[in-house]
C-alpha cells in the first residue's frame, strides 16, 4: 500500500495496531471467565 | 456508634441527603469556617465562571498565541491527574499485590482518584476552546497518531473505571444489596483495568511535551519524559494518600472505627517508606535523563539552577525526609514529607508547562489571578463533594449491614 | 493443557506476530505528494517599508479586520511581531550585521510536508493536501491548542476572545485559489514579484540555480528544504538565516516522529498489562491459598 505523507501512513498503522490490542483485550477477558469458570466447576 | 451513620441505615433518600436533619437543621449546621470560607471562594469564583464561558479565555487568562497552554493545564489537568493516582496505586496494593493492610484507606483513595479526575476534566472544560465537543474524540473524529488522542479515550474509561470501583460504597448506603453484588464482581477486572489505563495516559502526558524538542529547556525535555510522568505519578499518588488520609482522620473523626485510627500510623508509615524509595529512584532517574542527552553544561544557567531546586530541593529533600520520618516512626516527619513531595510534583509538572517551556522566547506568560482563582474555586467545589459523599457513604467506615459480603 | 488455555495463547501469539509483520511490511518510503504547490520567498527581495501590501491582501482574501493595518506606519518595524487571530502573515525587519542593511521577512505557516499540528491534533482537524495546503476543519476541532504547542514555527493562532466559535486561525496558503489554478493573494499583489509560487520541487531548483547564477546575493541554504523533514514555503536570504529570526536548530525529522516511538509502545501495553497483572493477581491468591494449606498440613502433623 502507498502511502503519500507520514501521516497516512501512521493513521492507518496506529488505527490497525489499536484496533487489535483492543480485540485482544477483549478476547483475553472472555477466555479469563472462561478458565475462571472451568475452576469454580472443578471445585 | 455515632449519629451520623445510625440515620444511614434508614436509607431514604432524604435521610441520607440531609444526615438525618430537617431542611431547617441541616442549613442551620452548615454554617462552619470552612464553609464560609468555601462560600467567599464560590462568590468570586461563579461570576468568573460566567465571563469566562460569555466572553471567551481571553477575557479571564493571560493565555497567547506562543503560550497556549498555561496554569489550567499545568495545575489543574497535569497536577490533578498524577495527584490523583492514589485510586490505582492503593487498588494495586490491595488486590494485584494482596497487601491486605492498606484495605481501610482504599475507598476514600479511590474516591480522591475519582474525584480528581472528575474535577481535572471540570477544570479542562474552562480550558477548552469549545468545552461542549470534549466527546468528539471519542465519537466524531479519530486522531489516532496524537498523544492527546489517547490522554482523552484514557481519561474518559478511566474515570468509569474509577466509578464502578467506587460505586459498591454508593450501593451501601441506599442498601441495594443485589445491585452492589454485581458491581464487586467488577472490582478486580476495573482494578486491572485501572493499572493498564492508568499506566498509559501518565507517561502519556508526559509524552505530550515530545513534539516540542525545540521549545522545552534541555534539562527538562528527554525522551525519557513518559517513564518520568508515570513514575512521580505513583510518587505523587501515594503521597497525596498520606495527606488525604491525614486529614480525614482529622475532620471526620466521629465516623473512624477506633481500629482504624491505630492502623492509619501503620498504613502511612508502610506508604512514607515505599514513597521514599519511588523517590529515591525517581532522583536517580532524572540525571540518566541529563546523562542520556550530555546536557551537563546547562546545570550552570539560571534554567539549570531551577533544575537543580526542583530535583535537589522537592525530590531528594523529601525523599530524605519522609525516610527519616520512617526510620525514626515519626509521623509528623512522614506527613510533612508527603506534603513536600506533593508540592514537588506540581513544580515538576508547571516547570515542564510552563516555566521551562519556551524558555528561549520573549513573549513568556504568567498567570492572571482570575486564572488562578478560578483554579482555587474548581478545587474548593472538588473538596465539597468530596466532603458531601464521605458523610453519606461507608467510605472512611465498613458498614455493619455489609460486613460479611464480599469485596471483590 | 486444557481447551481454553491453548485458546488463550493462540490469541496473545497471533496478536503479536500480526503486530511485528505490519512493523516490517509497511511501506517507509513516502512519495509526499510530488505535485504540490509552495512558495520561494526571496528576501534579498522584499522592500518591507512602506509596503506590507501583502498583509492587506492577505487580510481581505481570509475577509480579517483591517483595523489594526496602517501600511504608512513603519513603526510596527520596531518590534518583531508574530501572526495572530486576525493577521495570518507578516513582515518583520532585521538588520543584516555584515553591513547594518535592513532586511525584511514575510512569516506565515510554513505548510510543512509532515505537519507537526497534523499529528498532534486528536481530532484530526489539520490535513495536508496534494496542493500543499495544510488545512483546518472547523467543525471538529475542540480547541485543546496541542496544535499550538506542536508548531516548531509559532504561526498558529487562536480566538481567544470568541466565547462560542473560536477556531485555530493561519495562513492556508489560499488552498481555495490555488485548486482553482490561481496564485496566493500575497504572491499576487507582491510589488517586487519577491514570492515565486510553483511546483515545491521546481522552486528548490530554481532557488539552488539562484544561488548558483549569485553567490554573492545568497547564502548557500534554502531555508525549509530539510528543515523539520520539508516545508512547502522556502526562503532565500543574504546573511545566515538565524540572523533573521529564523531557528536554523530544528533539525530534519519531521516532527510527527518525535511521538511516534511512544504511540508505539501503547498497543504492546494494552495486550501485554492484562495477562501480567493478572498473573500477578493469581500469584498474591496462592500465596494466601499456600498459607491455608499449610496451616491445615500443620493441623494434621499435630493430630499425627
Amino acid at each position: 500500500m502507498e502511502f503519500k505523507t507520514l501521516q497516512e501512513f501512521l493513521t492507518f498503522t496506529k488505527g490497525q495496531e489499536y484496533l487489535i490490542a483492543i480485540g485482544a483485550i477483549v478476547l483475553f477477558s472472555f477466555f479469563w471467565f472462561l478458565l475462571d469458570r472451568k475452576q469454580q466447576k472443578q471445585k | 456508634m455515632n449519629r451520623v451513620i445510625e440515620q444511614q441505615y434508614n436509607n431514604k433518600f432524604k435521610e441520607v441527603l440531609l444526615l438525618g436533619n430537617d431542611w431547617k437543621k441541616y442549613f442551620r449546621s452548615l454554617i462552619t469556617p470552612f464553609n464560609v470560607i468555601a462560600a467567599l471562594i464560590l462568590s468570586i469564583g461563579i461570576p468568573l465562571t460566567v465571563i469566562r464561558f460569555t466572553r471567551g479565555i481571553g477575557a479571564v487568562s493571560n493565555l497567547n498565541d506562543t503560550n497556549p497552554w498555561g496554569f489550567w493545564i499545568g495545575v489543574d489537568v497535569l497536577s490533578g491527574v498524577a495527584l490523583a493516582a492514589g485510586g490505582f496505586t492503593i487498588g494495586t496494593a490491595v488486590y494485584l499485590f494482596g497487601m491486605k493492610k492498606y484495605h481501610p484507606i482504599l475507598r476514600p483513595a479511590i474516591l480522591t482518584g475519582f474525584l480528581g479526575y472528575f474535577f481535572v476534566v471540570v477544570g479542562l472544560c474552562f480550558d477548552l476552546g469549545r468545552p461542549w465537543r470534549l466527546p468528539y474524540p471519542m465519537f466524531v473524529s479519530y486522531g489516532v497518531t496524537s498523544v492527546m488522542f489517547l490522554v482523552g479515550w484514557h481519561v474518559a474509561t478511566y474515570l468509569t473505571v474509577q466509578f464502578i470501583e467506587f460505586s459498591p460504597a454508593f450501593f451501601e448506603a441506599f442498601g441495594w444489596r443485589k445491585i452492589r453484588r454485581w458491581a464487586v464482581r467488577l472490582t478486580i477486572g476495573a482494578t486491572i483495568a485501572g493499572v493498564i489505563l492508568s499506566t498509559l495516559h501518565q507517561s502519556a502526558l508526559g509524552a505530550l511535551f515530545l513534539i516540542s524538542p525545540n521549545k522545552l529547556h534541555p534539562l527538562w525535555y528527554t525522551s525519557y519524559l513518559p517513564v518520568f510522568f508515570f513514575v512521580s505519578a505513583i510518587v505523587g499518588g501515594m503521597t497525596m494518600v498520606i495527606f488525604e488520609s491525614t486529614i480525614s482522620h482529622k475532620v471526620f473523626r466521629h465516623q473512624i472505627d477506633p481500629v482504624d485510627h491505630l492502623t492509619l500510623k501503620e498504613i502511612t508509615f508502610g506508604l512514607g517508606k515505599g514513597a521514599s524509595a519511588l523517590l529515591f529512584t525517581y532522583f536517580c532517574l532524572k540525571w540518566v535523563g541529563v546523562a542520556h542527552h550530555n546536557n551537563w553544561h546547562y546545570l550552570n544557567t539560571s534554567l539549570g539552577h531551577w533544575f537543580l531546586v526542583e530535583v535537589f530541593g522537592f525530590i531528594l529533600a523529601p525523599c530524605l525526609v519522609l525516610f527519616m520520618g520512617f526510620k525514626r516512626m515519626n509521623l509528623t516527619m512522614v506527613r510533612t514529607g508527603a506534603i513536600w513531595t506533593v508540592l514537588g510534583l506540581i513544580l515538576n509538572r508547571v516547570n515542564v508547562s510552563i516555566i521551562a517551556m519556551n524558555w528561549q522566547r520573549a513573549d513568556r506568560y504568567f498567570p492572571s489571578w482570575m486564572e488562578i482563582m478560578i483554579t482555587i474555586t474548581v478545587i474548593t467545589v472538588g473538596l465539597l463533594v468530596f466532603r458531601f459523599i464521605v458523610n453519606r457513604t461507608p467510605t472512611l467506615y465498613r458498614h455493619p449491614d455489609f460486613l460479611n459480603e464480599p469485596d471483590h | 493443557m486444557s481447551v481454553g488455555r491453548r485458546k488463550f495463547l493462540g490469541t496473545i501469539s497471533t496478536a503479536t506476530i500480526a503486530l511485528a509483520g505490519l512493523k516490517v511490511s509497511a511501506n517507509e518510503n513516502f512519495t509526499g505528494y510530488p505535485e504540490r504547490y509552495g512558495m520561494l520567498i526571496d528576501t534579498t527581495q522584499c522592500i518591507g517599508k512602506d509596503c506590507r501590501l501583502c498583509e492587506d491582501a492577505c487580510k481581505k482574501r481570509n475577509k480579517l479586520s483591517l483595523d489594526d493595518l496602517d501600511l504608512k506606519d513603519n513603526s510596527v518595524f520596531d518590534k518583531a511581531r508574530r501572526t495572530n487571530s486576525n493577521n495570518f502573515t507578516i513582515v518583520n525587519k532585521f538588520i543584516n550585521p555584515d553591513n547594518q542593511k535592513d532586511i525584511f521577512v514575510k512569516f506565515q505557516c510554513m505548510q510543512c510536508n509532515e505537519p507537526a499540528c497534523a499529528s498532534a491534533c486528536l481530532v484530526k482537524a489539520f490535513t495536508k493536501t496534494p496542493e500543499g495546503s495544510v488545512i483546518y476543519n472547523k467543525d471538529v476541532c475542540i480547541g485543546c491548542r496541542y496544535c499550538m504547542v506542536a508548531c516548531p514555527f509559532y504561526t498558529l493562532a487562536y480566538d481567544y476572545n470568541d466565547a462560542y466559535t473560536p477556531q485555530v486561525r493561519k495562513c492556508t496558503m489560499c488552498f481555495e485559489k490555488i485548486k482553482d489554478g490561481q496564485k496566493p493573494a500575497c504572491v499576487e499583489i507582491c510589488p517586487k514579484e519577491s514570492i515565486t509560487f510553483g511546483k515545491r520541487e521546481e522552486l528548490i531548483e530554481l532557488a539552488h540555480q539562484k544561488i548558483r547564477s549569485h553567490p554573492d546575493r545568497y547564502i548557500d541554504r534554502v531555508y525549509g528544504e530539510l528543515d523539520v523533514g520539508g516545508t512547502s514555503v522556502l526562503y532565500l536570504a543574504e546573511t545566515d538565516f538565524a540572523n533573521l529570526g529564523f531557528d536554523t536548530q530544528l533539525g530534519k525529522t519531521p516532527y510527527p516522529e518525535y511521538t511516534r516511538g511512544f504511540l508505539s509502545a501503547v498497543p504492546l501495553v494494552l495486550t501485554i498489562w492484562p495477562v501480567l497483572l493478572v498473573g500477578l493477581y493469581k500469584a498474591s491468591q496462592s500465596r494466601e491459598l499456600k498459607t491455608t494449606k499449610e496451616i491445615y498440613k500443620d493441623e494434621e502433623g499435630d493430630k499425627k
